[in-house]
This record gives structure tokens, C-alpha cells and sequence, in this order.
């Protein structure tokens, strides 16, 4: 479904996952966590996701962030649940694509494009991709163990 | 004559944009601008005498050495400290591990007690921890008072002659406060423990004489005082520096060593100057000292005071800013934006070109304090001007649309 947001839609998306952040919840051991953090930024989230058969069963976060941050890591949430982890891993490498401003497949971005903008604030990059950081790392360390 | 023109004029910073603005350098708690003046001395050594220090019997290394041994005493004067009671360091970070990695070795004891307070940076907190470890020494904190200030009263609370050093920020990097140090001193010495002074908040900005306050030891940095990144310095009272075990050995520092493990070690200040220094920073250190001595600390510290003032009565008037420090006389402002989070108040304010820093500022410790994930720090220079000022509490006005920064 490719989406045209314009402007005013894109600040309202991201201000209604900062404000209502989706799937803000812990999970329990049968989820795999990543702890993302840095020394730059106030960020602090935990990333989890529960993973059968190659689908993301559910996947959840919880933890402090800026509104960049929070609203990124909520959409990234909603994207990536009940999907494989090929498909995961395709919206993964294209999110990072469109925040590199390289040629990118916006389809299967839906919501996430809200970020396309978040080069122009470079400082920002590590806020906007911190809980597709997490993910990434959860599916490559899957994948090697 | 204070010529706030000719002064800006001097620092090819200000003549940049950011975010198609005229940049607005609000961050100098982190680190200042370098006037032409620090910058061409750094370079001259680079184009026209390089050679290292203490080394060479030919023309130019003399020549460096005049230049960096008189780089040395423009800074001690500066504090008003002996010529051979001043250490070159990379930063204020790099003298307080050489002050507490030498404590431990040479004056620490199990069951002493270092006390810092509760609002100290991370480099007067973690290298304690290490001198507490080595020497099986514990940190205490002196608690801070309503308003986040470590005082007097509270000192007298908690310290005994148990306590062998007591460590604290000048001025404190989120909040500003400035403490009594001619009264800590007191107290301190009358417990008999050490007061090792962390001066990188406030040397750069109003006259420290280490004299006046009797303190043991002083350290700060020279990037957040024009100077060139890299370049820091230590002050201690000789007879303590003579004692005190160096954290850095190596070629320079030594007089004779042999292969039975017997080592002489130079006379305090080389003693803790291992290893080819930063000759080209403690150059331009001694550069910014001259710009600054020119217009007069006096003089800096009174503009500051007038910014800062000037600032805060304007922010005052907003009802969207939550100001944490109004009453700190120092030229940092810590500050945030109501219900937006602090970095994307910093990011509105970097999309209208002006340059603050948003999180924890490294004082993990004040943050549970002030009960806030994270601060917007507004820092002043005397290079700074009302208009920027003016600028700036303009922006404020525009918190709420703080998503703007990705919209231009």
C-alpha cells in the first residue's frame, strides 16, 4: 500500500506514536532481548521479540527515548510483527536505506517513512534507528546462534 | 576597553552557518571557540620550529623549549602558582586520574575516605572509584541541598579526619553553582585531608588564584578557555607533587634507570611529563592565556554575569521553559522545554542554527536528583551577545513545534 503522507500527516504519525507508543510492554524469557543504549544520547530501550518458526510471534520494547526515538522504535514495532524474518530483514536493510538517503522500496516502509526527513537533522539518526538497531541485531544474532 | 566587535571578529567560528543560520554557539561548557590568535601561534610551531622539547643541542629545539617552558609559566601566573608547581596534561579528565592513581600509590590507605559530592562529572567520580579500589580506600558523597548545591553546612556534615581527600567541581557542569572554596579549604585542611579542585568550569571564566584559596591541587582544560583541544593542566603544591606517585612513566621523566629496576625520576613538573608532550596544544594554551589576560578575567567574568542575567530575565517571562538554575552565578543555563523531551528541544534549536547540548551532561548522579531524564544546557562565553540572546528566547517560543526541525 504505498501511502503519500504529506507533511501535516507525517507530524501527526510521529507525534501519535510519541504519545501512545504501540507494543510499550515487557516481555518474558521466551523473548529474545537486546539492551540499546549509548553514551551520546539519553536513550535507553529495551528491544525484545519472540520468534517461532522464522515469524515474529510478537515483538515489544520498553524504556526511555526521545520522541524520535519512542515514535520510531513503536512504528518499527507494529512493521515487523507476524512478519517472517527474511521479510523483517528486508524492511530492516530498506529503513536504514531511506535514513542513508539511498534509493530505498518505500512500500514496505508504510508508517516508517515519516522518517525520511531525519538525515536533515544528522544528530538524530542514532534516535531514529534505534529500535531497528535492536531488531537487526536480535535477527543476526539468531541467525549465527 | 571591552570591543565586543573586534573581539568576535577574532573568531573564524562565528562567521559560520549552521542549518543556513548564523551559527549560534551556545555550548561553551563543552568546549570554546579558538581566536586567530591561539590558532596561528598552534600553526607557527607546525610551519616554522618544530622539534621536541627537551631533546635537542641545535637552535630551533631551544627554541621550542623557550616556547613551551613559557607557555607553562604564562599559565601558572594565570593561577598564581610556581612555574614548577604547573603539569601539562591532555585535559582536565587526565589530571584528576593523575592526581587520584598517584594518591592511591602514595597517601592512600585502606579505610580512608574520599569524599566528592553527589554533583560531580564523571571524571571526578570514576577515577576516585579506581583510587578507592587500588588503595581499598570508600567514597562518601556530601548530599546537595534543596536546590542542588553542595554547601558549606552540608561539608561540615559529613567530613572527619577520616576523610584524606576531598574532591569537588569548582563549578558545577549542570547546575553552576559555584562553591565556597576559601571555606571548603578551611575546613578541610582542618580535618587534615587533601582538596583536590576541579577547575574546568570555572578557571575559564572568572580569576582563580590557588594562593587565595589554598587549595592542593587545581586542574582544568584549555579547550574550554580558547584554547587548543588536548591540552590541560594540573597544579599541585610542590612538596605534595614531589610525593606524589606519577601515573605516566617513560622517556623524559626519568634521570637514570638501570637494568636492576633503580630509577631516578625527575623533579616535579617533568616528573609527570612522559613521553613526547603536546607541544603544539601547550603553545596555544599559552596563546589563549595572553587573549584572555588582555581583556582581563575581571572583565570576562563581569560580562558573563550580565549575559547570563540578561538571559534568564527573559526566559523567565516563558511560560513553556522550565529553568532549573536562575539563581547560579555562573553563565551555564540548564534548562528544558515543558512536555518536550530535551533532545528534541536541542534539535529545534540546532535547526535555527544554535548550538546547545540536550542529555545528562555526564553527571549521572545529579540527574536522580533533579528528577528529569535528561537537561537542555545553554552555556555562555563573553564572546556571546544580547542579540544572540534575543535570537535564542525567540526560538524558545517554539517548543511545541519542536517536529519543525524535520519539516524545513
Amino acid at each position: 500500500m504505498p501511502i503519500l503522507f504529506n507533511e501535516m500527516m507525517m507530524r501527526e504519525i510521529i507525534m501519535d506514536h510519541y504519545s501512545h507508543p504501540r507494543n510499550r510492554r515487557e516481555g518474558d524469557e521466551t523473548y529474545k532481548t537486546i539492551y540499546m543504549d549509548s553514551e551520546s544520547c539519553v536513550d535507553k530501550i529495551y528491544v525484545q521479540a519472540k520468534i517461532e518458526n522464522d515469524v515474529l510471534k510478537d515483538v515489544c520494547w520498553h524504556g526511555v527515548g526521545c520522541a524520535i526515538s519512542t515514535a520510531s522504535t513503536s512504528i518499527m514495532t507494529e512493521l515487523l510483527k507476524n512478519k517472517t524474518t527474511k521479510e523483517a530483514e528486508y524492511i530492516i536493510d530498506n529503513y536504514f536505506k531511506m535514513i542513508r538517503e539511498e534509493p530505498y522500496d518505500s512500500e514496505c516502509l508504510d508508517e516508517a517513512i515519516v522518517f525520511m526527513n531525519t538525515s536533515k537533522q544528522a544528530g538524530r539518526i542514532k534516535c531514529a534507528t534505534i529500535g531497528f538497531r535492536g531488531m537487526d541485531e536480535i535477527l543476526k544474532g539468531d541467525k549465527n546462534g | 576597553m571591552f570591543d565586543i566587535e573586534k573581539i568576535r571578529n577574532d573568531f573564524p567560528m562565528l562567521k559560520q552557518t549552521m542549518q543556513n543560520h548564523p551559527l549560534i554557539y551556545f555550548d561553551n561548557g563543552a568546549t570554546t571557540l579558538k581566536p586567530n590568535q591561539v590558532i596561528d601561534a598552534e600553526m607557527e610551531y607546525y610551519k616554522s620550529y618544530t622539534a621536541n622539547a627537551h631533546r635537542g643541542d641545535y637552535d630551533i629545539a631551544y627554541k621550542v623549549d623557550t616556547e613551551y617552558e613559557s607557555a607553562r609559566k604564562k599559565i601558572a601566573k594565570f593561577i598564581n602558582a610556581g612555574d614548577n608547581e604547573v603539569v601539562f596534561t591532555s585535559g582536565t579528565s587526565m589530571g584528576l586520574n593523575m592526581i587520584a592513581h598517584g594518591l592511591a600509590y602514595s597517601y592512600l590507605h585502606e579505610g580512608d575516605i574520599i569524599l566528592i559530592s553527589e554533583a560531580e562529572h564523571a571524571s571526578n567520580v570514576l577515577p576516585w572509584f579506581k583510587a578507592a579500589e587500588i588503595a581499598k580506600a570508600k567514597i562518601e558523597y556530601i548530599p546537595l541541598d534543596e536546590k542542588g548545591r553542595v554547601t558549606l553546612e552540608n561539608l561540615k556534615k559529613v567530613i572527619t579526619p577520616r576523610c584524606k581527600v576531598v574532591a569537588l567541581a569548582h563549578i558545577s557542569n549542570v547546575l553552576g553553582y559555584e562553591i565556597d572554596v576559601i571555606n571548603f579549604s578551611k575546613i578541610i585542611h582542618e580535618n587534615g585531608g587533601l582538596f583536590v579542585l576541579d577547575g574546568a568550569q570555572s578557571v575559564p571564566h572568572k580569576k582563580v588564584d590557588v594562593k587565595l584559596l589554598d587549595v592542593d591541587f587545581l586542574v582544568f582544560s584549555g579547550h574550554k578557555m580558547l584554547g587548543p583541544t588536548g591540552i590541560g593542566a594540573m597544579y599541585g603544591k610542590y612538596d605534595l607533587l614531589l610525593k606524589l606517585d606519577p601515573l605516566m612513566t617513560g622517556g623524559g621523566m626519568n634521570t637514570t634507570f638501570d637494568m636492576c629496576g633503580h630509577i631516578g625520576y625527575q623533579y616535579p613538573p617533568l616528573k609527570f611529563e612522559a613521553g613526547t608532550q603536546n607541544i603544539a596544544g601547550a603553545i596555544g594554551f599559552g596563546a589563549a592565556i595572553d587573549y584572555l589576560n588582555n581583556i582581563g578575567m575581571d572583565i570576562i567574568e563581569k560580562r558573563e554575569a550580565e549575559l547570563k542575567e540578561y538571559a534568564i530575565n527573559k526566559m523567565k517571562d516563558l511560560d513553556n521553559i522550565i529553568i532549573y538554575n536562575s539563581d547560579s552565578t555562573s553563565s551555564i543555563i540548564t534548562f528544558n522545554f515543558k512536555d518536550v523531551f530535551a533532545q528534541d528541544g536541542a534539535t529545534l534549536l540546532n535547526s535555527k542554527g544554535i548550538a546547545v547540548r540536550s542529555g545528562l551532561h555526564c553527571a549521572k548522579i545529579l540527574v536522580d536528583f533533579l528528577k528529569t531524564d535528561a537537561t537542555i544546557r545553554a552555556s555562555l562565553y563573553f564572546y556571546n551577545t544580547k542579540e544572540e540572546i534575543d535570537y535564542f528566547v525567540e526560538q524558545l517560543k517554539k517548543g511545541e513545534d519542536f517536529l519543525d526541525a524535520y519539516f524545513i
